[in-house]
């Protein structure tokens, strides 16, 4: 089956029912997407499939339609996205495990709702647990990346 | 203790001026008592002055031997060095470096001296010093305990002060210019006449030298990093995904391993058939471990598929069964025959319960969870003259011990490739999963094995926070506490944990007593007795470790016998407050609170107080009782940490660890059925997500004499002041954490 993950192409031979996540990290090398609980309860997976949130760990290969955007895609170190460069403003990792979904999830979040209110933010973010606490700085963060994409 | 000898205590306490672990004022001789590891396999050319520092012709490399767990140690760390070395982040790369004996943690034996933290007696400084002597002999390099900046805040600053001597040294041998009249900034060294020498084209002049140890730190005034807003190294690599925690490592011809192991923790395995589990996709063995089975495949989600194929037999848990037989010991063990030791007994505290008793209550805190996000997991390769460990741990030496046990290597031969972390609370410590790792490759040597725990294998075998109980009375008068009498019974982590590692520690566990014991008020008559309830499931540090218990037990009894007393919750605390640094930690968080302005309907204010690894912290929170339940509006915390390293990281380790306290304190716990976990994954035990998180406004007081980690200290009075809060809120007392037994959380 092909797969295109963060632009490129890969031909993948697994089983049709392997998780997208083991897929990622395990046959393609991708370990910037994180494995944190299997069950969709802590979000730490999160990519993006055309562009919209999804949990890797509960999505088949077989379910899988679409270009497939993982944190590594999203922005690297020399080239951020916009939601990575607030994240950095406000320091807001601790540990950082949870961090590549929580950023997936907000880029999400702000590609369909450009300005979320306080509310709205909560909303979207409330399903991707961080353990170390960083709700705060996420929160913050949220609001400063949706102003950076509204200038841009 | 009488009230004279009580007073002459309290007065020497509070007024003497000796500085705990400082150093020295003016220029100073460092001492190093072990030999540098650094100078092991030193390019040629390299200079290394000490074992943080090395420089050669291509960089500088500074290690920092405290592993990070995510609270930015690996940045306090190097910045400590490069606030005295003159070189700037980005100049430098860091390195957690080998396990060693020279990265003896100076600080851990502080807290584990049976005195107040408060306590800068002769006799409190002495022992301490002693204790700290053991562990310089035991080599003991072990990150944890909030103390990974008191152990460093010297050392790595003498550590850069000594480099950059040496350095100063080289370019004055080089340029014939005298020390006195050479500079240094930005990793160089700046002559008189404004031209520089770069530190790395130093490197290989410097490595002819013995190190310049005499030297003198730099006065507060002159720090260009330390207290102010920093960038952590590790930010932009923990935002871009590319940060390699132990889970990521990936080594040419690694194989995946996934364990299942006797869900009664400790158990044994009976039998077991992996007929199906051997016949499944990218299966290559199923072996035998410790209580479990193990299979490896060439994938991780294979691996966990496969081994939850097997189909075993498992023997009994060696604890009692139902949790219900749990609480019984504890409940047996209020008495003389379980007593670890009477910590305090100051006054007359039977006298003064005899003239009426104000509260009798009981209190409980459960087992609770690290579930840090990454799950367990180790990589292991074992070769016939060598061990190699990837993983991230907090403990590198006796993991060294440890693994050479199970491979028959010596522990010099065993190497620890540390990782940053994703997480721990105390998981980080324990070694079960290292061992798991390293018995498998040790059953497949040459190949490098990953083990990875499945979530639920990591809740089913976390060992989790000690329960506990505890008995309360106190008295009052006049508006006033005056008697507190208050019993604890838990077993003992310090034993389960130790045990499990091959120590036995003698003497009574501080930690059955933490939180509860120590806290500097000047009650009159006050009774603090810890009970050793027998080892039930095995159980480990979890943040905070026992004053996670201890403080909701003492600051709960207290706030039960102030509101029978008709005092302020606050103004009392203050009143009965014996230690100056403590109680402008009250009053700051009072001020911050806007503590006694008026609420609007249906809420209420609590206020906990608990000094925890030398830090008084306290905090108040706001609470509304909806009719959907509880929604926590604001929290305000104080802490006075001596220093505050990065006022940035500060702030967000204090609010995150507000988070988690709360988040426990709201809805998790570990429960035993049938010997197991009843929790299997975050859904059980989830902690607290957003939509929940309060406002958390913090501040850092610097009246503390010793530099303090603050990883730890926020989470003890969190669970009180909640539990306070929804007292004042509803007229609810919960005694029980966690408290949505008793009420809902929105």
């Amino acid at each position: 089956m092909q797969l295109i993950v963060d632009g490129k192409t890969h031909e993948v031979d697994v089983e049709d029912d392997m998780p997208l996540l083991w897929v990622l990290r395990d046959e393609l090398g991708i370990k910037g997407v994180k494995y944190g609980c299997g069950v969709a309860a802590c979000g730490a997976c999160t990519v993006h499939v055309d562009g919209v949130a999804v949990r890797s760990c509960q999505t088949v290969l077989s379910d899988v339609e679409g270009e497939i955007t993982t944190i590594e895609g999203l922005g690297q170190p020399e080239a951020l996205h916009a939601v990575q460069e607030a994240w950095i403003e406000h320091q807001v990792a601790q540990c950082g495990y949870c961090q590549s979904g929580q950023i997936m999830q907000a880029a999400s979040l702000l590609a369909e709702t450009p300005n979320p209110s306080d509310a709205e933010i909560d909303e979207a973010m409330s399903g991707n647990l961080c353990r170390c606490g960083t709700y705060p700085r996420i929160r913050a963060a949220v609001k400063t990346a949706a102003t950076k994409i509204q200038g841009a | 203790m009488g009230k004279v000898g009580k007073i002459a205590r309290r007065s020497f306490l509070i007024g003497a001026a000796a500085v705990a672990g400082g150093v020295a004022f003016g220029v100073y001789k460092v001492r190093t008592p072990y030999e540098n590891p650094l100078k092991n396999d030193l390019a040629d050319g390299a200079a290394t002055f000490n074992p943080w520092v090395v420089i050669d012709g291509n960089g500088i490399t500074l290690i920092t031997p405290h592993g990070d767990k995510g609270q930015g140690v690996a940045h306090a760390q190097a910045a400590l060095i490069a606030e005295e070395l003159d070189v700037e982040f980005g100049q430098f790369q860091i390195d957690f470096g080998k396990p060693d004996k020279a990265y003896w943690n100076r600080a851990l034996a502080a807290d584990g001296a049976p005195f107040m933290a408060t306590d800068e007696s002769f006799a409190a400084e002495a022992t301490r010093g002693v204790m700290g002597g053991m562990m310089k002999l035991l080599g003991m390099q072990l990150t944890g305990g909030s103390t990974a900046m008191p152990d460093s805040f010297d050392k790595l600053r003498e550590a850069g002060a000594v480099a950059r001597e040496t350095l100063k040294l080289a370019a004055s041998t080089k340029t014939g210019v005298p020390v006195a009249q050479l500079k240094t900034a930005q990793g160089a060294v700046i002559l008189p006449d404004g031209s520089t020498l770069a530190y790395t084209d130093l490197a290989a002049e410097a490595a002819e030298l013995e190190p310049v140890t005499d030297i003198r730190l730099r006065a507060p005034a002159q720090w260009r990093l330390i207290g102010k807003p920093m960038n952590r190294i590790d930010m932009v690599a923990k935002s871009t995904g590319t940060l390699a925690y132990g889970i990521d490592v990936d080594i040419d011809g690694m194989v995946h391993a996934a364990v299942m192991c006797n869900p009664r923790q400790g158990g044994a395995l009976l039998s077991y058939d992996a007929g199906a589990a051997k016949g499944m996709r990218g299966v290559q063995e199923v072996v035998e471990v410790t209580g479990g089975v193990a299979v490896i495949a060439d994938n991780t989600w294979r691996a966990i598929q496969a081994v939850q194929a097997i189909d075993a037999e498992w023997g009994e848990a060696p604890y009692p069964a139902e949790q219900e037989d749990h609480w019984a010991a504890l409940e047996a063990s209020f008495n003389e025959t379980h007593l670890d030791k009477e910590w305090r007994n100051e006054g007359d505290v039977s006298a003064a319960l005899a003239s009426g008793k104000a509260v009798e209550a009981e209190y409980r805190v459960p087992y609770v969870a690290h579930a840090p996000l990454e799950p367990l997991n180790a990589t292991v390769l074992v070769e016939d003259d060598k061990v190699t460990v990837w993983t991230g741990h907090q403990i590198p030496r006796m993991l060294q011990d440890l693994v050479a046990k199970i491979t028959g290597h010596s522990a010099a031969q065993v190497d620890l490739v540390n990782h940053f972390m994703g997480g721990s609370f105390g998981h980080r410590l324990e070694f079960k999963h290292v061992e798991l790792a390293a018995e498998i490759a040790n059953q497949m040597r040459g190949t490098p094995v990953k083990l990875t725990y499945s979530r639920e294998e990591d809740f089913a075998h976390d060992y989790p926070r000690h329960i506990g109980m505890a008995r309360g009375s106190g008295a009052v008068k006049d508006g006033k506490v005056i008697a507190m009498d208050l019993e604890v019974a838990t077993p003992s982590v310090v034993a389960s944990q130790m045990g499990r590692a091959g120590v036995t520690v003698p003497g009574p566990d501080m930690q059955i007593a933490a939180g509860a014991w120590n806290n500097p008020y000047g009650l009159e008559n006050f009774r603090m007795r810890a009970y050793r309830a027998p080892e039930l499931a095995p159980v480990s540090s979890w943040r905070s470790v026992g004053a996670s218990a201890g403080g909701f037990f003492f600051d709960s009894l207290l706030d039960e016998l102030i509101h029978e007393a008709g005092a302020d919750p606050l103004e009392e605390r203050i009143r009965l407050m014996q230690h100056d640094v403590s109680r402008k930690v009250l009053e700051a968080v009072g001020e911050m609170s806007n503590w006694g302005s008026p609420l609007g309907p249906n809420k209420g204010r609590g206020v906990a107080f608990v000094e925890s690894f030398g830090v008084p912290t306290a905090e108040v929170i706001e609470v509304t009782n909806t009719e959907d339940g509880i929604t926590i509006d604001k929290v305000w915390v104080a802490a006075d940490v001596g220093t505050v390293i990065d006022p940035v990281n500060f702030e967000n380790l204090v609010q995150g660890g507000v988070v988690f306290a709360l988040g426990h304190a709201m809805n998790s716990e570990i429960t035993y059925s049938d010997g197991m976990a009843e929790q299997a994954n975050y859904w059980d035990a989830e902690g607290m997500r957003m939509m929940q998180c309060p406002e958390i406004m913090v501040r850092g007081l610097e009246n503390g004499s010793a530099v303090r980690g603050v990883g730890e200290p926020p989470i003890p009075p969190a669970a009180p002041a909640l539990a306070n809060a929804i007292f004042a809120a509803t007229g609810q007392r919960i005694r029980e954490l966690p408290l949505y037994h008793h009420v809902d959380f929105v």
